[in-house]
C-alpha cells in the first residue's frame, strides 16, 4: 500500500499550466526529493497536497482516503503537514507557543472548560507544552523555547518551522527548501534532523536545491521541468538520466 | 518658498485655516500655536529617548491586580455621585474595549462597527423590559447572547473580506443598525428613544442607586476580565493569535480560521450585549443618539491607546478615554483635538500600545 499516490495532477492559473499530469506514489517510511528548476512547479505542487491551492484536474490519495478538494485544516487533521520556503512562523509567539499552536485539532478540551480552568483543562495544557518541548528539544533549539519567534536566527527559525510541523504528529511532512540560506554545518545538521524524522516511522516529501543534501538523503527523486514530471526514481537513476541533465544544463550537454 | 511649505509654521498655518470656517478667530490662533509648538518641539522630543516602560503580565498577576481592585472597590465611600456616575461609564466602557479587543486585538480583524453591537444589547433590554415586562437579570444572557448572534450574522458574509475590506462592510453594518434603530418607529420609537427602562433588583431591592450599580458594573468586568484571560491562554487564544500572525500558517496547522474568525466575533459581541444592557438599565433611557459611528472609533481608540491584544491595556485605554474627557470639560472646545493630539504623540513613541502585546506575552 502507497501512503501518498498522486494521479494526474494539474495545477493551471488561468492560462498559466503551473502543473501538468503529475502522477507518483509514496512509500511509507520514505525520504522523496522533488527538483527541478526555479518555476518548475514544486511549491504549486505542495499547495496542492496541503490543500492551500485546489487542484484543476486529478486526484490525490492519502492513506486510502481522497483529499483533494478538501480545506487545509483538514489535510492536516488527515495527516499532513508542511513548512514554508519563506519562512511563515506566528512571530509574535514564543518559539514554544508555535509549536503548541501545531498541536492545536488535538487537543479535546471546549470552551467551557478553559473559561472554567478545569482539572481537564490544566492537564491537557501541560502535556500539550511538555510536549511542544519536546519537539523543540528534538529540532535542538530548546534553548530558545521562550523567546519570541522572530528573534531567532534565520537558520532556528527554518528548524522551529520544522519542529512546529512535527508537532502536528503527520504520517507525512512535507519540507519546502529546508535549508534555504543555511551554511554547510547547519546544512548537515538539518540533513541528520530529516533522518531522525524517517527514524519516527515519518515519511519525508522534500523540496531542496542543495543537490549533496538530495543524493544524500532520499530514496527516490521526482524531477519537476515546467510542470511536468521529466524524471522519477533512485538518485543514481536521477543522476544519469539525460532528460534531467538536459533541464538543468540544457540540450548540448546531454549528448 | 519650498522651504517654507515645509516649514512648522506652513503647516501649522494650514491647519489653522482649515479651523478657521468651523470655529471662531480666537480658537484658530489657539490651534496654530498649539500644532505650531507640537511639530517645531516634536525632533526634540524624539531625541529625548524616552525610557520604555517594561511592563510584565507576571508583575500584574501579583500584587498589581490586587491592588487596583481594592481601590476600585472602596472608591464609592470616598466620590462624590458624579465621580461614580463616571467610573459606572468606564467599566461599560472597558467592557466594550474587553470584547473588541478579543476580535481586533487578538484574532486581527479590523471592525469599525462595534457600537452596533453595543446597540443591539441596549435595544434588547430595553424592549424586552418595556414591552413584555421582562426583568434585568432574564434579559441580561439574552440581549448578550442576541448581541453576540448579530456578530455571527454580519461575520459570515464579512468573514470573507479581509483588512481595509472587512473594516468598511463592518462600518457599514453599524451605520445600518443605527438608522434601523432611528426610524423603525413603530417598534423602536425612533429618535425620540425608549423611556422608562427598569433598574435591575435583587430580591425586591433596586440597584438603581448609584453605589450598587457601581458594584454591579465593577463585578461584570471581573468576571469578563477573568473568562477572557482564560480563553486568552488555551487553545482558542493561541488559534486566535495565530491567525492574526499568519493565516495561511495557521490554517495548514490545524486551525479552521474562518470558524476561529466567527467564535472571535461571536465571544467579542457577547460583551458588547453585556455592555449595552448595563447601559441601557443605568440610564433607564436609550435612543440612537449614543451608538454612532464615533462611538465606535472611540471603543476602537481604547483598544489601541492601551496596547492591542492585551486586555488591561484595554481596560487602561478605556480608563484614560472616559476620565481624560471628564477632567477636560473646562477645555471643552478642544477635547477632542487634545485627545487627537495625544494618540498621535501615542503612535510616535508608542505604536505599540501603553501596555503593548508584546511585552505582556514574554512574561508567559
Amino acid at each position: 500500500m502507497h501512503l501518498l499516490d498522486v494521479k494526474g495532477v494539474t495545477k493551471h492559473f488561468g492560462g498559466i499550466k503551473a502543473i501538468e499530469d503529475v502522477s507518483f506514489k509514496i512509500q511509507q517510511e520514505s525520504i522523496v526529493s522533488i527538483i527541478g528548476p526555479n518555476g518548475a512547479g514544486k511549491t504549486t505542487l505542495f499547495n496542492c497536497l496541503t490543500g492551500l491551492a485546489s487542484v484543476t484536474k486529478g486526484s490525490i490519495t492519502f492513506m486510502d482516503a481522497a483529499i483533494s478538494g478538501l480545506p487545509a485544516h483538514k489535510i492536516l487533521e488527515a495527516g499532513i503537514a508542511r513548512t514554508f520556503q519563506n519562512i511563515r512562523l506566528f512571530s509574535d509567539m514564543s518559539a514554544i507557543e508555535n509549536v503548541m499552536v501545531a498541536q492545536h485539532s488535538k487537543i479535546k478540551y471546549g470552551f467551557a472548560s478553559a473559561a472554567l480552568r478545569t482539572a481537564g483543562f490544566r492537564k491537557s495544557e501541560l502535556e500539550t507544552r511538555q510536549k511542544a518541548f519536546e519537539y523543540l528539544e528534538l529540532s535542538g533549539i530548546d534553548s530558545f523555547a521562550d523567546l519570541p519567534a522572530n528573534s531567532l536566527s534565520y537558520g532556528n527559525q527554518r528548524r522551529l518551522e520544522i519542529a512546529r510541523a512535527l508537532a502536528a504528529e503527520p504520517k507525512l511532512i512535507l519540507l519546502d527548501e529546508p535549508t534555504a540560506g543555511m551554511n554547510p554545518s547547519e546544512t548537515s545538521e538539518v540533513m541528520t534532523l530529516i533522518k531522525r524524522i524517517r527514524e519516527l516511522g515519518k515519511t519525508v516529501i522534500l523540496i531542496e536545491h542543495d543537490m549533496k543534501l538530495v543524493m544524500g538523503i532520499s530514496d527516490r527523486i521526482v524531477v519537476l521541468d515546467h510542470g511536468v514530471k521529466i524524471s522519477e526514481g533512485t538518485p543514481d537513476e536521477v543522476r544519469t538520466d539525460p532528460m534531467v541533465i538536459e533541464a538543468y544544463l540544457g540540450k548540448e550537454a546531454a549528448h | 518658498m519650498k522651504r517654507f511649505l515645509h516649514s512648522p509654521v506652513a503647516s501649522a498655518l494650514c491647519a489653522a485655516l482649515l479651523f478657521l470656517p468651523l470655529k471662531d478667530l480666537k480658537s484658530a490662533v489657539i490651534l496654530f500655536v498649539f500644532v505650531l509648538a507640537g511639530i517645531s518641539a516634536a525632533p526634540y522630543i524624539r531625541k529625548l529617548k524616552i525610557p520604555q516602560i517594561p511592563f510584565k503580565a507576571s508583575g500584574l498577576s501579583g500584587f498589581l491586580p490586587v491592588l487596583t481592585i481594592t481601590i476600585f472597590a472602596l472608591l464609592p465611600f470616598a466620590l462624590k455621585d458624579y465621580y461614580l456616575d463616571v467610573l459606572i461609564m468606564f467599566g461599560i466602557y472597558a467592557l466594550l474595549a474587553l470584547g473588541l479587543n478579543v476580535i481586533v486585538g487578538f484574532t486581527g480583524q479590523l471592525n469599525l462597527g462595534f457600537a452596533a453591537f453595543y446597540a443591539i444589547g441596549a435595544y434588547t433590554y430595553a424592549l424586552l423590559n418595556t414591552r413584555l415586562g421582562l426583568g434585568f437579570w432574564p434579559s441580561l444572557p439574552i440581549a448578550a447572547c442576541f448581541a453576540s448572534l448579530s456578530g455571527l450574522v454580519l461575520g459570515v458574509p464579512a468573514l470573507r473580506l479581509k483588512g481595509d475590506y472587512l473594516a468598511i462592510v463592518t462600518l457599514g453594518f453599524g451605520e445600518i443598525v443605527r438608522i434601523v434603530l432611528n426610524n423603525w418607529d413603530t417598534f423602536t420609537k425612533g429618535p425620540n428613544g425608549i423611556a422608562g427602562i427598569e433598574p435591575p433588583y435583587i430580591a425586591g431591592f433596586s440597584l438603581g442607586k448609584l453605589q450598587y450599580y457601581y458594584y454591579l458594573v465593577f463585578m461584570v468586568v471581573i468576571a469578563a476580565v477573568f473568562v477572557i484571560r482564560r480563553i486568552e491562554f488555551s487553545k482558542t487564544g493561541r488559534a486566535w493569535l495565530a491567525i492574526k500572525e499568519n493565516e495561511i500558517a495557521a490554517s495548514t496547522m490545524g486551525i479552521d480560521t474562518t470558524a476561529y474568525k466567527l467564535y472571535a466575533f461571536a465571544f467579542g459581541t457577547f460583551w458588547a450585549g453585556i455592555a449595552g444592557t448595563l447601559f441601557a438599565a443605568k440610564m433607564q433611557f436609550v435612543s440612537p443618539e449614543s451608538f454612532t459611528f464615533m462611538e465606535s472609533v472611540l471603543i476602537l481608540s481604547m483598544v489601541i491607546l492601551g496596547g492591542i491584544g492585551n486586555v488591561y491595556g484595554s481596560i487602561l485605554g478605556a480608563f484614560i478615554l472616559v476620565i481624560m474627557p471628564e477632567l477636560l470639560r473646562d477645555a471643552q472646545l478642544y477635547r477632542m483635538l487634545i485627545l487627537g493630539l495625544c494618540l498621535v504623540v501615542l503612535m510616535i513613541f508608542r505604536p505599540q500600545g501603553l501596555i503593548g502585546a508584546k511585552d505582556a506575552s514574554a512574561g508567559r
